[in-house]
């Protein structure tokens, strides 16, 4: 009794957060407009989460490639089927991989310096003092770290399959032996435009939105505490993987007809 | 709750007075802040609101700047029912009004010179040229125009509270707000805030606000004082009065006395018995 009980008030609290959640992205995209005119500072805040991101996504991507590409010559070889790797490795970044690391590593590298740098913003009371000054925080604080991680994530994602390529081209053709004509041939004719790269270009826009969201929301709504920061910014880490998951495998269903 | 008068954002206040709470009542969970508290707050003086820690006095200026919402009660700032206004006329109000934060409350990734111009850049379409003579007027003003281009974390926290000061001019406000302005300063940087406190209120003709327990600060530089307990004004009157006021708890809290109405220990259970009760805390 007592367990459902508990469960009952967690299914609340969490259907609690996700309407003050749906509620702060309304409130958002009403500020979008006139945050748009200000676009210097979205700039600044692109360059600050997306721009400084970029040697850790750039690791990562060749790092996955590479092993992909390992992985792919050796299960490929045992069907003597090796020709494949470019598609293999194609595939697996633009429809999977690319966009769920990309927005799993955002999130972790800039999503977390977002949630504390607004949550120190409020514990240092200069968001106060912003509303003293009649200026709406949201508008400015918040819409420009929103905009700027959704719209940096899509590029990072490219940017990460791009050098994933790259990575299980070097593993495969350099050092596997795979023929580097039947590498880029394979992968052209298998890849679609719209089936794999439009659609794995919407899954990160959708996961940089949905990322972005949660590290202003937890940055807004932290404890002015020190503890409460770091609360915030490991709610910030656990509820963006669990959403891009999620996420993923739903507009996997929806793309991909595979429910 | 409210009759057509209220209805009304603008209503008969009396103009003397820049601020006006009536019956104000304001608890947060069971414990009450204000009970039935009336104040009135004469424009172009500065008016003190002493009381020891933790009686609400920063949560009154809070409440006088639509920050927070009492439970019950009229208040009106500059002839407007702060409680009545929508987001967009209260921003309205607080263009009018300057607030001193205790710690500062500085950006802590821009200068100084962009901490003092950030309401210009918000508010005006003022060219740059302009908004420089405007921001090293201030700092000049607050004896700072030299540490324009330092960033907030190089300053001592004397400096960073002049800083604070003079964001807070730079719209040329008709209300200025300072909560605790007196805390952890050195004696000189304390004598220079004093100064610039009643320099400030003087030249720009401002109504000036502070909430403070530091007696001896406040009354080298209010007109009038309220001292605050218990949800109530226990007392009011220019320093003078207050200082020859009869009641005990007033001459405690003036002149910092340990002993007095107001006990040295929190409530709490008997000593000997939580001691060696067997209960463990």
């Amino acid at each position: 009794m007592r367990l459902l009980r508990e469960m009952y008030y967690i299914l609340l609290d969490f259907l609690q957060s996700m309407g003050a959640c749906w509620l702060f992205l309304l409130r958002i995209l009403r500020c979008i407009p006139g945050a748009l005119l200000r676009w210097r500072i979205i700039w600044q805040q692109i360059y600050s989460v997306g721009a400084m991101s970029l040697v850790l996504i750039m690791m990562s991507g060749l790092f996955v490639g590479m092993v992909l590409g390992l992985q792919g010559f050796n299960t490929l070889s045992k069907f003597a089927a090796t020709t494949a790797l470019g598609t293999l490795v194609a595939l697996s970044l633009l429809r999977e991989l690319g966009p769920v690391v990309t927005a799993l590593l955002f999130s972790g590298r800039a999503g977390t310096a977002l949630t504390s740098e607004i949550g120190l913003m409020r514990a240092t009371e200069q968001i106060a003092g912003m509303e003293m000054m009649a200026v709406d925080p949201i508008r400015r604080i918040v819409v420009p770290r929103f905009l700027a991680g959704a719209i940096s994530v899509p590029l990072l994602t490219m940017i990460f399959s791009a050098v994933g390529l790259l990575g299980g081209y070097l593993v495969g053709v350099s050092l596997m032996g795979v023929d580097p004509g039947a590498f880029w041939s394979q992968m052209r004719t298998n890849v679609d435009l719209w089936d794999d790269v439009i659609n794995g270009l919407i899954k990160s826009v959708v996961f940089g939105g949905a990322c972005s969201l949660l590290a202003v929301y937890e940055g807004y709504y932290s404890h002015p505490t020190a503890e409460g920061v770091s609360r915030a910014t490991t709610r910030t880490v656990v509820n963006s993987a669990l959403a891009v998951l999620v996420l993923d495998y739903l507009l996997t269903a929806l793309m991909f007809h595979g429910v | 709750m409210y009759g057509n008068q209220e209805s009304s954002h603008m209503t008969q206040t009396n103009n003397e007075n820049v601020v006006e709470i009536s019956g104000l009542k304001y608890r947060v969970g069971d414990k009450v802040i204000f009970d039935r508290l009336n104040i009135n707050i004469p424009r172009g003086k500065i008016t003190a609101i002493m009381g020891p820690s933790g009686t609400g006095k920063t949560t009154l200026l809070r409440i006088m700047t639509g920050q927070v919402l009492p439970d019950r009660g009229r208040v009106f700032v500059d002839g407007k029912n702060v409680r009545r206004l929508d987001t967009d006329e209260l921003y309205d109000l607080r263009k009018e009004m300057g607030f001193l934060f205790q710690n500062g409350a500085l950006f802590t990734d821009s200068s100084v010179y962009e901490n003092v111009a950030f309401p210009l850049r918000e508010h005006t379409r003022l060219p740059e040229t302009l908004i420089s003579h405007v921001v090293l007027m201030k700092l000049q003003a607050v004896g700072l125009r030299g540490a324009a281009g330092m960033m907030p974390a190089e300053l001592s926290g004397g400096m960073a509270r002049r800083v604070a000061l003079a964001r807070a001019i730079v719209m040329d406000p008709k209300i200025i707000f300072y909560d605790e302005p007196f805390v952890g300063l050195d004696p000189i940087s304390m004598g220079v805030i004093v100064r610039l406190i009643r320099e400030l209120n003087d030249s720009l003709g401002l109504t000036s606000i502070i909430v403070s327990h530091d007696v001896d600060e406040v009354n080298s530089v209010s007109d009038q004082s309220y001292l605050i307990s218990n949800g109530k004004v226990v007392a009011y009157g220019t320093p003078e009065q207050l200082e020859h006021n009869k009641s005990a708890w007033v001459r405690q809290f003036m002149k910092g006395l340990a002993d007095g109405p107001v006990p040295f220990h929190y409530p709490a259970p008997d000593y000997a018995e939580q001691l060696f009760g067997g209960e463990r805390f």
